[in-house]
């Protein structure tokens, strides 16, 4: 499967702002994202660094796996003192590969055992987050 | 009989057909019979969440739109994924007449959606419309010996605008426990995530997840965990076969919260969790005995 390193954006934190919606720099860094996060054991970069990353106009967050391991669970958003929607951010983030074609997951890597198993919610919600 | 526009959803047609049958069982008793929708689509699952995404609801006004069409403003769901993004989209458009108008000219065959539709889930219809005490008076086959950790996950707390109840602090699940005679069981984890559809390719991070949300219920005393969502069922159960072993965690029953309360309305125990069943005869046996 395609992976994220192929992706290159031009203006990439100002891309990511205008599918977002959200303002990088309202972020003051306090890191109740992080702490409240439920999958941070799991990402390579803690959601505080991903805004970070942001303000600072890393490309090389795209080569993260932090937006994959994201499950727009909202805890984040609920609980940011400056009103950073973090989901947004990462939802952009994931679109920035997806929108090249680029997709995280694939049905034709499923066993139909696996799929008859599964929740239609799960295999939907998958593919609306993870394929473009 | 009154009845409530309902939107089922997808996984209840299949993997989660007891939430459906006992959700109408319990409505059947109080008076309040759930009318499908004709010809609902598919919610959307997941809430777009970028700027320029307002197709992406085009879905769920869809569904807005057969409620119109009953000439009702109401709109009930009980799969908390699909309330989450009825309800978001709903007052998303509902507030923005530019964008109501931009998604009316998208559709050809459906009349134009007027933006009156509200979207609400079956625990807001129980507390609101019908009430506790009334719920109290419906469930002659208390509770009594359960101890139940009412599990919300994210969808119906987060965000704030799609809050059912208190976004930290939710009760709303426990008071209709209590009405039906089980002692709800406060534990930590109540509001945090299962690992949601990370489970179709990320399994090993929605089974750990998840199995820390019955460690949580466990160790506050619970032998019930009472879900309101599809995806958090299967999670959990999941999580429960693959990291119980023999454990005390084993003995848990994760049900959804309408088949409680179906259980304590007497329905058919043929047609309850074989889990549930059981438990509910050893509650009848301690009353009688």
């Amino acid at each position: 499967m395609s992976r994220a390193k192929t992706v290159s954006v031009e203006n990439f934190r100002a891309r990511v702002e205008e599918l977002s919606g959200e303002n990088v720099f309202a972020c003051y860094q306090c890191g109740m994202c992080s702490a409240g996060c439920p999958l941070t054991d799991q990402m390579d970069r803690l959601p505080s660094q991903v805004i970070r990353d942001l303000q600072q106009d890393d490309i090389t967050l795209l080569e993260s796996n932090a937006m994959w391991v994201c499950a727009s669970c909202l805890a984040c958003e609920v609980r940011c003192p400056k009103g950073v929607d973090l989901a947004k951010l990462m939802e952009a983030l994931r679109q920035l590969h997806l929108r090249k074609e680029l997709d995280h997951v694939s049905i034709d890597e499923m066993s139909p055992q696996e799929i008859a198993k599964l929740p239609q919610i799960a295999l939907v919600a998958s593919f609306r987050k993870k394929t473009g | 009989m009154n009845t409530i526009p309902y939107f089922p959803g997808c996984s209840l047609k299949d993997t989660a057909a007891s939430f459906e049958s006992s959700a109408q069982f319990v409505m059947e008793k109080l008076g309040l019979q759930l009318q499908e929708l004709e010809r609902w689509n598919c919610c959307g699952t997941v809430s777009s969440l970028t700027t320029d995404d307002l197709m992406h609801h085009l879905a769920s006004v869809r569904n807005l739109v057969r409620v119109q069409d009953l000439e009702q403003t109401e709109l009930v769901a009980l799969c908390s994924m699909c309330y989450n993004t009825l309800s978001r989209t709903a007052q998303r458009i509902n507030a923005d007449a530019e964008e109501r108008d931009k998604i009316n000219q998208f559709m050809d065959r459906e009349s134009d959606y007027q933006g009156a539709v509200v979207v609400r889930h079956l625990l807001q219809v129980l507390r609101d419309r019908i009430g506790w005490q009334a719920l109290e008076q419906a469930t002659p086959h208390s509770l009594e010996g359960l101890n139940v950790a009412c599990y919300y996950g994210c969808t119906l707390l987060r965000p704030k605008e799609a809050a059912i109840d208190n976004v930290e602090k939710p009760t709303i699940m426990s008071e209709a426990m209590a009405a039906a005679g089980a002692m709800p069981v406060h534990f930590p984890f109540a509001g945090e995530c299962c690992g949601t559809y990370q489970v179709v390719d990320r399994r090993d991070l929605s089974i750990e997840r998840s199995f820390r949300v019955i460690q949580s219920a466990a160790r506050e005393g619970a032998n019930v965990i009472a879900t309101a969502c599809p995806l958090c069922q299967h999670n959990l159960k999941e999580a429960q076969r693959e990291l119980a072993g023999a454990s005390e965690l084993a003995d848990i029953e994760i049900v959804y919260f309408t088949e409680l309360l179906a259980a304590a309305m007497g329905m058919d125990s043929q047609k309850l969790p074989e889990g549930l069943s059981a438990r509910m005869q050893q509650v009848a046996e301690a009353q009688t005995g």
